[in-house]
């Protein structure tokens, strides 16, 4: 591939067209609903472990940041209040976005590119198939779903995490910080979590998709998809996370 | 009965490289034909062009009067329909085994039921010799398996036309013979029109009704097999004799003059040449047990006079 804007804008716009493409395909009949099945328990199975793994320390590296904080401000009543927000706003769709574009994306990519450089995708459209109906959709539509719940997931693990260390490990008591859990946090947190992580699973999967798809060049033509579908998800989710957020804090009233 | 495909000033380039240009042909309808050419010349791209997986630049291919170069998406998808695509690999859904595979196309296509899908598989598995082997994955089957495989798949919805990409291409000389057998009488048998893609000569000599040869960025001729085997045309007396001698080079083309120089040599060592390069090679029939229909009637009368004729000139 040749670095080149107009090149980088192309890449951009079909990715786009790609997008498109699903939303506009999504409620065509019939629905893929094995696919659909098979692709979300597929998500499920290798992102639920590491995402368990990966959000006990991150609530925990949290619970450990604030517990020192509040102490050394004098505020270890509000250590519960913080860690909650901490985890339900920002950490769970950010470990769910992650998790999503790098187990469950990577594989994604990795299926579709194989199938790619083996004509599997031509045979497809030979057959009077469109892969965007058969294949793409499905993914993306299980994507989002398993990231939503496994945003839930990364939610309670977290604050479970920090729970257990403010308590058990920094001597917090389990009173204070369970009463202040809402006292900065609200619903419409949750719901926003939520959000993103939703959307975060849309761009996951079309991405990955999209890379698969348009893999050439053997073997070695699907790594390079993978690598760069990861690397692409990472930056457009830290972007849409940025944007998202701002636009939650304008149109949602904050506590506090 | 099959469907004409007519494809007029077809040109495609990657980028700055022009695959081959200005391609005009007309496969007749229920007819075989093949493409030969070199390796390298755009074979491949210009099944898949008419097909409608690539855009060519500028030209159209007309199927059953429809262009499809100009067609929207979901109307492609339906024309396609009418076609059966055998893939040099065989294309086949590596985590489907190989029922599923051929019956892929029925399962998503047609509301038949599963009794009806598993006659019908069988039946076509039957006729490319697979029978027992449903439960095989592609990756545990070999490369000649996986090209019959991709076959039966492509007949499961009855297609009107048939391409094959290199069917002959990593098999070896009792299977291809085999393969062309098989395509002879499955066109013998469903009377669609096919396309054959390759670059093997013995197989273009024997099965076609037309020949086309592909090279130097254009179509070089394309006609029926008895004009094409016949012609004085140097590119494809070389191709079709396999030599090293003429315009084809190990790149793709070589200079004017030792293109001369070598013709000439090999015009005065023409006695110690292998006679009868020119010959007709006698065609490939649909074999005893396949019921034949007039067209096929046609042709075994007129190899019979052919041979009958060369018999008598031999005595």
């Amino acid at each position: 591939m040749r670095l080149s804007p107009a090149g980088a804008l192309r890449h951009s716009g079909n990715l786009f067209a790609m997008a498109l493409d699903v939303v506009r395909t999504m409620p065509r009949r019939p629905f893929q609903a094995r696919e659909f099945i098979q692709q979300a328990w597929f998500v499920a199975s290798v992102t639920i472990l590491p995402t368990a793994l990966v959000s006990i320390p991150f609530g925990a590296v949290i619970a450990l940041q604030i517990g020192s904080l509040t102490r050394q401000l004098g505020a270890q009543s509000f250590s519960g209040a913080a860690s909650v927000l901490a985890v339900l706003r920002e950490a769970s769709p950010i470990v769910t976005a992650l998790l999503i574009a790098g187990a469950g994306g990577t594989a994604i990519c990795a299926d579709l590119g194989a199938r790619k450089i083996r004509e599997e995708i031509d045979a497809m459209q030979v057959l009077g198939i469109d892969p965007i109906h058969r294949l793409v959709v499905p993914r993306v539509l299980a994507s989002m779903v398993v990231a939503v719940l496994l945003n839930g997931l990364v939610s309670v693990v977290g604050v479970a995490g920090g729970y257990f260390f403010n308590v058990v490990l920094q001597h917090g008591t389990p009173g204070a910080y369970l009463a202040s859990f809402t006292t900065l946090a609200q619903l419409p947190d949750l719901w926003a979590a939520e959000i993103k992580a939703l959307v975060f699973g849309a761009i996951a999967a079309v991405v990955a998709s999209y890379k698969g798809l348009t893999a050439k060049g053997g073997p070695k033509g699907v790594g390079d998809a993978v690598n760069q579908s990861v690397v692409i998800t990472f930056m457009l989710l830290f972007v849409t996370n940025f944007v998202m957020t701002a636009v939650y804090f304008q149109v949602v009233p904050q506590r506090g | 009965m099959g469907v004409e495909i007519c494809v007029e000033g077809l040109t495609k380039s990657f980028g700055h490289q022009v695959i081959w240009q200005d391609v005009s042909l007309t496969l007749p309808a229920g007819e075989v034909s093949v493409m030969l050419g070199p390796s390298g010349t755009g074979k491949s791209v210009f099944l898949k062009t008419l097909v409608g997986l690539l855009k060519p630049d500028c030209g159209s291919v007309k199927i059953a009067g429809r262009d499809i170069t100009r067609l929207r998406e979901h109307e492609l998808y339906e024309v396609r329909k009418l076609f059966g695509v055998l893939f040099q690999d065989g294309a086949l859904f590596g985590s489907m085994n190989l029922y599923d595979n051929i019956a892929f196309p029925l399962r998503e296509h047609t509301r038949k039921s599963e009794s009806e899908i598993r006659r019908i598989v069988l039946e076509k598995m039957d006729m490319v010799g697979l029978i027992g082997s449903e439960g095989k994955l592609p990756g545990e089957i070999s490369g000649g398996m996986r090209k019959r495989a991709g076959l039966a798949r492509a007949l499961v919805l009855d297609p009107e036309i048939i391409l094959f990409d290199e069917p002959d291409s990593g098999l070896d000389p009792v299977r291809v013979a085999y393969l062309n057998q098989l395509i002879v009488d499955l066109n013998a048998q469903i009377d669609a029109t096919f396309l054959i893609v390759t670059h093997d000569i013995a197989s273009a000599r024997q099965v076609p009704d037309n020949i086309g040869l592909l090279f130097r960025r254009e179509l070089v001729m394309f006609g029926p097999r008895e004009e094409l085997l016949t012609s004085d045309e140097p590119v494809v007396r070389q191709f079709l004799n396999g030599r090293m001698q003429g315009p084809i080079g190990m790149a793709e083309e070589k200079d004017a003059t030792q293109v001369e120089q070598e013709l000439a040599a090999l015009g005065d060592g023409d006695t110690t040449q292998t006679p009868g390069s020119r010959a007709l090679t006698p065609r490939l029939l649909p074999g005893p047990g396949i019921t034949r229909p007039p067209r096929w009637e046609a042709i075994a009368r007129h190899e019979a006079e052919l041979r009958h004729r060369k018999a008598v000139a031999d005595a």
